[in-house]
């Protein structure tokens, strides 16, 4: 049946998340403004802290793990992008293990930070362009890396690292494969952390792999073969993605959220009131403006969600998942920005967070894959053009 | 529990509803809107359907099926997916049936909606909205003055649907004693009632031009306290106007399908410098956003369709919808004539009666009652 409501069970689960994530909330400027600190992986408060007791489970009424997936996600980016109560393992490069690894390397790996490096200095969107490489040394059974990658998310604190290298340029995108490479491997470097616009308790790494030999176990997935045809295994990887796509959209809503609920508060207290039933012509600008906000925010939303709830009934989701991302990436910059302009010049007052909401926003319609990416997707998708085609 | 899933019904209605747009509105649409007129015989197919009384219940000779606001949207966004001016033709009895469904006493039920159960197409539509460009919901300038156990009622209304041949009009009308939405009331009005006067000639439109709309001028009309839809409880104004509203989204949002999915084979087939059209990345994200917004709209229409039947307060879902819809629509109306180019200006194509109807419904869409 289609149905909007959450169960009581559901409702506990976000209660629970909320306030988690207001107390998060208190960390939020301090890490901003001191970005060569980390944030602590376990919050003081994260011992005393006490989850209400949930309703029990009920199958037929509670909402699907998928969902409350993206839910909860938005829950915590509504506290902060970065900081958590007790911060959980895992990375980008988790995803793309558990998508793409064999059965021993995730045994193998489990628990451990992953980041994932892709992105280089000379390409970004086209993926496929990468040039860092990996050559077999037949004798010793090892991987020989080398290459530079940027942008690399958590690459500082991760424990390691899925790395894109291609065993082949003229392959294509059937020469790619992924590596793991763990710190701490001889000829592997982090050799840079950027600063960031904004998200800047989160670190972003360049690194260096520099004649780096890796075991030949450590290929992900375990296919050498190399694809002439078609994507071979590139494909699959691209598939990591259509999990994490709604994940970056409701990351950017939980945001804008919490930029409109503040911005709603800061005019109320001013006297503006929003009237949803009212005419037109009765609607001061700004209540118009705000409605359209939340409108646009609501849209995100329930594309998020959408593509959530396909993949937790094992339906397909790849054009939906470009959707959530195109749609969450866009209104999470734009209603920050409008944000802002309706609390005019006391809305850049780093005194509050809805500067740094803008800032840390924005970076949801760039990675894992621009809005113009998610663009192309879609669009090849309804028009059934291969990536040749539409590029 | 959040889910998209439609239950089986939903999904049989489902396409049962689109077969029937393919087959039996998208050809003589054209037609329809350069004659201004709606075919008899289409009307008596989609009432044999059985989609207008789907929702009337068995004990009066009804379809039996609950009242789902969810499921009209399906029904509508498939139906203007055909055509919209027909898809509001076809279905704006159900403006005057499902508010009686809502709000009406048992008497009320038990003496209108068998009018609607009979084998052939019975018309009957709201009346809402009224002669000046201020609409406002909550300021209606027709008035409903007490008197003795009645009411009389004083106003003009436009763009009442099937104004040319409905038997009963549902009057929305401000109470005299109460301001706002709160004193927002609907009153039961049959054709021949006395001060009612319908113009003779219909509402000349930019589009939906299919529909059948006219002008009603009701002068000291007087109607008994038992024509008040509600009875003494009165109606709940702002669940019966997102409800209405709502609906009029959902031709709306089949509309911008149509459009959507007509502009995605041209572009394929219209080559421009060497190459199809939507290999330009200009065109092709144009339907991605299509795309992309035709899904969004959905899911705001939905939601607020579940609130309303849940019993939840739907203003608010149906505003941000509304707000939504009202961007959007035109937006894609717009983009999908542009990639038709000429061709899309020219009357040969649905595309330009498209764009005129999007303009159309988006406003309709506050002061019409589908
Ligand atoms: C904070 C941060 C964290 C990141 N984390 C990671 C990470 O963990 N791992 C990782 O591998 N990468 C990461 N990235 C990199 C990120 O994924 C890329 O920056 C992004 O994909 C865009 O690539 P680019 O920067 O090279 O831009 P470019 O590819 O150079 O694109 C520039 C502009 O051109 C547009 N464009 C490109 N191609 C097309 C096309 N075909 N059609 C239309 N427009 C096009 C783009 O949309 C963009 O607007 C991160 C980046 C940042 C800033």
């Amino acid at each position: 049946m289609i149905d909007f409501t959450l169960s009581q069970r559901d409702e506990a689960i976000l209660e629970n998340q909320r306030e988690q994530a207001m107390l998060c909330r208190k960390y939020a400027r301090y890490y901003d403004e001191h970005e060569e600190e980390f944030a602590p992986d376990v919050l003081p408060e994260a011992d005393s802290f006490e989850s209400k007791p949930l309703p029990e489970t009920d199958s037929a009424r509670d909402t699907n793990g998928a969902v409350m997936g993206m839910l909860t996600t938005m829950m915590q980016n509504y506290g902060d992008y970065t900081i958590r109560l007790r911060r959980g393992k895992g990375g980008l490069g988790n995803a793309a293990l558990a998508a793409s690894g064999t059965p021993e390397q995730v045994e193998r790996w489990r628990g451990q930070t992953l980041a994932m490096a892709i992105t280089e200095p000379g390409c970004g969107s086209d993926s496929k362009a990468i040039q860092a490489t990996a050559v077999l040394d037949e004798a010793t059974n090892e991987w020989i890396l080398n290459g530079e990658k940027i942008f690399v998310t958590t690459g500082c604190r991760a424990d390691g690292v899925v790395v894109w290298a291609t065993l082949d340029k003229e392959a294509g995108r059937g020469g790619i494969k992924s590596f793991i490479v763990m710190k701490g491997t001889p000829g592997f470097d982090v050799t840079h952390k950027e600063k960031k616009l904004g998200i800047r308790a989160d670190d972003t790494a360049a690194m260096v792999f520099r004649d780096c030999r890796i075991p030949r176990d450590h290929l992900l997935g375990g296919k050498e073969s190399v694809s002439r045809k078609g994507g071979g295994g590139f494909k699959g990887v691209m598939k990591t993605f259509n999990m994490t796509r709604p994940a970056v959209g409701a990351i950017g809503i939980g945001i804008a959220q919490a930029a409109l609920d503040f911005t709603k508060e800061e005019l109320a207290r001013e006297g503006v009131v929003i009237d949803y039933m009212a005419a037109p012509h009765q609607r001061s600008a700004i209540a118009e403006k705000l409605i359209e906000i939340e409108a646009d925010i609501d849209a995100a939303v329930l594309d998020i969600l959408h593509s959530a709830w396909l993949s937790g009934e094992a339906k397909p989701n790849n054009t939906e998942a470009s959707i959530a991302k195109a749609k969450g990436g866009e209104v999470a910059r734009t209603a920050t920005q409008r944000c802002i302009g309706l609390l005019g010049s006391l809305g850049i007052s780093r005194e509050y967070l809805l500067e740094k909401w803008f800032r840390d926003s924005r970076i949801t319609d760039i990675y894992e894959g621009t809005g113009q990416i998610q663009r192309l997707i879609i669009a090849r998708d309804i028009l059934g053009y291969s990536a040749a085609e539409l590029s | 529990m959040i889910s998209f899933s439609p239950s089986e019904e939903q999904e049989l209605i489902q396409q049962t509803v689109s077969e029937f747009a393919q087959n039996e509105m998208r050809e003589i649409s054209r037609e329809c809107d350069e004659t201004g007129s709606v075919p008899r015989e289409f009307l008596e197919k989609t009432w044999e359907l059985g989609l207008v009384n789907s929702m009337i219940p068995e004990e009066l000779d009804g379809g039996g099926m609950e009242r789902s606001p969810v499921t009209t949207a399906i029904v509508l966004e498939e139906l203007a997916f055909g055509c919209a001016s027909l898809a509001c033709a076809a279905l704006s009895p159900t403006t005057f049936i499902h508010p009686l469904l809502d709000f009406g006493t048992d008497e009320q039920k038990k003496e209108y909606l068998p009018l609607f159960t009979g084998t052939s197409f019975h018309a009957a539509s709201m009346a809402l909205a009224e002669s000046h460009f201020t609409f406002d919901l909550g300021a209606l300038r027709t008035v409903a003055e007490p008197k003795g156990d009645g009411y009389v009622l004083s106003g003009i209304k436009r763009m009442v649907p099937l104004g040319d041949r409905a038997s009963h009009f549902l009057i929305i009308a401000r109470s005299a004693s109460n301001e706002g939405i709160g004193g927002v009331e609907a009153f039961i009005v049959p054709r021949d009632a006395k001060g009612l006067a319908i113009a003779d000639e219909g509402e000349k439109t930019l589009g939906l031009r299919a529909l059948p709309l006219s002008k009603l001028e009701l002068e000291r009309v007087e109607v008994a306290a038992s024509q008040r839809l509600g009875g003494e409880q009165g109606i709940d104004a702002a669940q019966l106007f997102a409800a209405a509203r709502t609906a009029s989204l959902a031709v709306g949002l089949g509309l911008s399908r149509a459009m959507l999915e007509t502009s995605i084979p041209y572009a394929k087939e219209r080559y421009a410098f060497g190459q199809p059209i939507a290999q330009k990345q200009t065109i092709a994200f144009w339907l991605a956003d299509m795309q992309i917004e035709v899904n969004s709209m959905r899911w705001l229409i939905w939601k607020a369709a579940s609130h309303l039947e849940h019993g939840l307060p739907a203003a608010k879902p149906m505003a941000l919808a509304s707000s939504y819809a009202q961007r959007e629509m035109i937006k894609i109306a717009d983009n999908g004539l542009q990639v038709f180019g000429g061709h899309g200006y020219i009357r040969d194509y649905p595309v330009e009666m498209w764009y005129r109807n999007a303009r159309t419904i988006t406003v309709l869409d506050t002061v019409a009652a589908l």
